[in-house]
């Protein structure tokens, strides 16, 4: 078996580590990562409690393969409850520390409690030290990850942190690890530093053993490794040009949402779409994009390393950022970009930068403000509540400002730093936050692409792409071209996304491989590693075992089926240009059948008979 | 009639010089069809993966009928995805 087969307790209120076998029943039911921890969680926390208490638990979780000599497989997840949205919190990351976890021996570590005052967690392989923060608490995670790497002399160590924008109560912070991968959703972040836990340094040189049949296993990762090598998406098109490819792409089939969603598309998507990121600046002959990067083990390489013009008012006098960093991805280019009608590509990179560095959500964060900008824009918030800035769309100086004070947590940065669901509530105006269940939306307008509302809406840990990219059939066309305006057949394509992800989460891989993988090519993976019987129809079902826990958490926290729901805005409004034009969003025409298909009652809840045939 | 032709990702390479922001407006037949455009252009067939017209899909059987209308916009590019 590919499982450590080890648990790493961690009581942060006692100060006190331990070790307990993972449960095996469990494994054999969620595999590992997404769906185990939550297993975990579910079994372990009060749904109801306050996410924000030491009755809330965090778990930091790798999957069976993580660690592996699998493509893709430096996979971890953050599983919580969310102090954003109530519900499930699950976030993935990549970069590094996930292997180097596994490679120390654990399969996840549950913290519990809080600490009596700021701590990070020291893992060697079994030696495990909680240890006073007193010297990083209330810095940034890059000044926290120089200052323990440094502590430590080991440029191996692997670095989990949060920064001050968590410390100070940012709803949607994240955990960012090895500089620039973040689990970055929901606020995960913000939960660890409610633990007063300010980082988890991992280093590991056990490796990852017990796989079950290492021939089979070899022989079945080789396969998978040459259908992502020979795949002109996995081969090509990601290490290439990444996901901010896709910029040119949504925004010519009119689902670029623009400014506070008002519009779908972007009339400056191209100035900071893929292709501009590979053309040379004028003033100083570099393109934005270094390099591409990929994380532990990973065959795509999808990742962006970027430079900032050195003269760009953001950074001319900060020589600290004039270096290489974390580069803009699709979502983060979308929010900080389109969203807020910003077309200043040095302006989204440094927004991105230092979204890395203090740790918070790029998509979050620029819907946010977004949604600010309209709030400014009608008079609801003022220069009184801005420092006297002027929060217009389309304005990179206040974009930039915003930024850092919210990843500063100073001033109007703590209002921004609340979300669009709160901020809007306050100013009187709750229809101009476009969340759902309290979280903020990704980059695809579902007026445009109609089977991403019903994603949204049922999304178990509110808006969010990932839990179900139908885009890729009703607009790319994998794994078959569906109309992005048609509503038939949605609620089956929806649920199959749904449940696939779900698995794919909890493996220890990437979902990215999804984009050349099926099943069938996973199945042989995780069947030669894993004890159990895992073929693409036992993962399948797996999946949807997993949503359906998702779910009952959610329900069981006080969540209903009114919650499944999108802003009125997408609902009611018409998209005014492109292919969409005309049309808003017909979740009533998905919703009932999705309901169906999932073997839920008409209260969105599992039917007595689903439970019974998921085994939950 | 106009056109307004857009290659983008690893199709870039395929766009002549004067075209700007991966654009460049063209004289065409009302005859022509999608494929014989990609031809002209040089670029392969199997690239030409995602064809939008006017930011609508054109299916692969319809790549070679003559389907377009003056201002028209065709925006092509190679097997992509993102997330």
């Amino acid at each position: 078996m590919a499982w450590a087969n080890n648990v790493l307790r961690v009581n942060l209120t006692d100060g006190t580590t331990s070790n307990e076998p993972l449960n095996m029943e469990w494994a054999r039911l969620y595999l590992g990562q997404r769906g185990l921890a939550t297993k975990y969680l579910v079994e372990e926390i009060d749904a109801r409690c306050d996410a924000l208490s030491p009755d809330n638990k965090l778990i930091m979780t790798t999957g069976p393969l993580t660690g592996t000599m699998a493509s893709t497989a430096g996979r971890y997840s953050v599983v919580t409850k969310s102090p954003l949205t109530g519900a499930v919190a699950c976030s993935n990351s990549g970069g590094f520390i996930g292997a180097e976890l596994k490679a120390a021996g654990y399969d996840m570590i549950i913290f519990e409690g809080k600490s009596p005052q700021p701590v990070y967690l020291y893992v060697e392989n079994d030696k495990v030290d909680i240890v006073p923060a007193d010297e990083i608490w209330g810095q940034s995670v890059w000044a926290a990850d120089e200052w323990l790497h440094k502590k430590y002399q080991d440029p191996l160590l692997r670095i989990a942190a949060v920064g001050r924008a968590a410390e100070k109560g940012c709803l949607y912070a994240a955990i960012v690890n090895d500089l620039h991968r973040a689990a970055g959703r929901s606020g995960v972040g913000t939960v660890m530093a409610s633990k007063n836990l300010k980082a988890v340094a991992v280093r590991g040189t056990k490796g990852v053993g017990n796989i079950k049949d290492p021939a089979g296993f070899m022989q079945a990762v080789n396969d998978g490794k040459q259908v992502l090598a020979e795949n002109a998406v996995t081969g090509q098109g990601l290490p290439t040009y990444g996901t901010q490819v896709l910029m040119n792409v949504i925004n010519e089939v009119g689902a670029m949402p623009t400014r506070n969603m008002r519009e779908v598309q972007f009339e400056g998507a191209s100035k900071i779409s893929a292709e501009a990121m590979h053309e040379p600046r004028e003033s100083d002959g570099k393109p934005n994009l270094v390099t591409n990067a990929g994380c532990f083990g990973c065959t795509i390489a999808c990742g962006r390393i970027s430079t900032i013009d050195r003269g760009h008012f953001s950074i001319e006098n900060k020589p600290q950022y004039w270096g290489a960093s974390g580069g803009l991805e699709y979502e983060a280019a979308w929010a900080l970009g389109s969203d807020t009608g910003v077309d200043d590509m040095d302006a989204l990179t440094y927004a991105n930068f230092i979204c890395n560095e203090d740790g918070i959500d790029p998509i979050s964060f620029g819907a946010t403000v977004a949604a600010a900008m309209e709030l400014y824009q009608i008079g609801a918030i003022t220069k009184e509540q801005t420092d006297g800035v002027e929060l217009k769309f389309g304005s990179a100086e206040a974009l930039t400002w915003a930024t850092e004070v919210t990843c500063k947590g100073e001033g109007f940065g703590q209002e921004l730093g609340m979300g669009s669901k709160r901020l809007c509530e306050k100013y009187g105006h709750p229809d101009l936050s476009m969340t759902v269940k309290g979280q903020e939306f990704p980059a695809y307008d579902p007026r445009g692409i109609q089977g991403m509302g019903l994603t949204y809406a049922t999304s178990n840990r509110g808006a969010c792409h990932l839990r179900s990219y139908t885009v890729s059939s009703e607009v790319m066309g994998v794994p078959v071209k569906t109309d992005p305006l048609e509503t038939e057949g949605k609620p089956e394509l929806v649920k199959a996304f749904q449940d696939a992800t779900a698995i794919v989460d909890s493996s220890g891989l990437c979902v990215f491989t999804t984009f050349a993988w099926t099943l069938e090519d996973i199945a042989p993976q995780v069947a030669a590693a894993c004890e159990g019987d895992w073929t693409p129809e036992s993962m399948l079902e797996a999946g949807e075992r997993i949503w359906n826990l998702e779910r009952e958490f959610n329900l069981a926290a006080g969540l209903t089926a009114a919650d499944d729901t999108l802003p009125k805005r997408l609902l009611t409004e018409p998209a005014q240009t492109g292919p969409a034009k005309g049309h808003v969003n017909r979740l009533h025409e998905m919703l009932p059948k999705y309901y169906e298909v999932r073997g839920w009652n008409k209260q969105g809840e599992p039917t007595d008979e689903t439970r019974q045939r998921l085994s939950l | 009639m106009k056109l307004t032709l857009k290659l983008y990702a690893g199709l870039t390479d395929y766009l002549p010089p004067d075209a700007v922001d991966n654009k460049l407006v063209i004289e065409i037949s009302e005859h022509i069809t999608a494929y014989e455009l990609i031809d002209r252009y040089s670029v392969p067939r199997e690239m030409a993966h995602l064809v939008l017209l006017n930011g609508v899909y054109v299916n692969p059987e319809d790549r070679s009928k003559a389907v377009f209308n003056d201002g028209d916009t065709l925006a092509i590019w190679p097997p992509v995805a993102g997330g």
